[in-house]
């Protein structure tokens, strides 16, 4: 049996690596896919510590998670949609309109 | 496995390509989640995340024809600042989310160690998480419901062509 720290650390990795992602890529598209990244990582840790503390509260959890990813993707989409039609761009530095 | 796709997700230059891998990022976790004693999870990963959410974001790329990142590169003096701040950011989460992680992992098995252990069988009982869905979290299943309702309606509002 994996101990429950390998999981965890495999988690925060794919973390990071989802909070780079957000933070580096200038592509709005991309940055939606680093956040699908991140939420898996949350569900990974969710999951290891529901098996560990043998409860199915994990999996539930997880559930929820990827339903509200599943809203949340749908209207990231919709925005970038919206947006492109505006700007023709996909790059964040583009959309400005609110900065001060 | 799971690593490396999302490494090459964040780092592809196409986003394409980042959609694909971020699929194969996606079977793998689904096997870690079978190695968890949690089938159910798993088929969720793969029928919702894979098939579903992954298919609206290739829809939306090829829509959006969208197969090259950015237009203009920024000049390397602006690239080169944030790109080595998201370095150092990242690195120092890794850190921190380990260190916190680890301790968190510790009481976990200081936990597992006291209580009644875990039951394989109930763990993997799709019957048990249904009836624990239903029952404990009801209301939390039926506002899942209407987020769901309210992001489709709000997804279709925005993406209406206004006449």
């Amino acid at each position: 049996m994996v101990p429950l720290g390998h999981y965890l650390i495999l988690s925060a990795i794919l973390f990071a690596t989802g909070t780079m992602g957000v933070f580096l890529r200038r592509n709005v598209i991309t940055v939606l896919l680093s956040i699908e990244v991140m939420l898996n990582a949350v569900n990974l840790a969710f999951i290891a510590f529901g098996r560990t503390l043998g409860s199915v509260d994990g999996q539930v959890i997880m559930f929820f998670v990827v339903t509200v990813a599943a809203a949340e993707a749908a209207i990231g989409l919709a925005l970038v949609i919206a947006l492109f039609r505006h700007r023709e761009s996909l790059n964040p530095d583009v959309f400005t309109s609110l900065k001060w | 496995m799971a690593v490396g796709a999302s490494l090459l997700v964040v780092l592809g230059r196409n986003p394409m390509h980042s959609v694909l891998l971020l699929i194969v990022s996606f079977a793998a976790l689904a096997a870690i989640y079978i190695g968890l004693e949690a089938p159910f999870a798993a088929v969720v990963q793969i029928i919702i995340y894979a098939g579903a959410i992954m298919v609206l974001f290739l829809f939306v790329v090829m829509l959006l024809n969208a197969h090259r990142e950015d237009d203009a590169a920024p000049p390397a003096g602006v690239t080169s600042g944030p790109l080595r701040a998201g370095g150092v950011l990242a690195v120092l989460l890794v850190a921190e989310l380990v260190w916190a992680l680890r301790r968190a992992a510790r009481g976990g098995d200081a936990l597992l160690s006291a209580g009644p252990g875990a039951d394989p069988a109930a763990l993997q009982s799709v019957r048990a998480l249904g009836n624990r869905l239903f029952t404990e979290y009801s209301l939390a299943f039926e506002v899942t419901s209407i987020l769901i309702i309210v992001a489709m309606v709000g997804a279709v509002v925005l993406a209406r062509r206004e006449s």
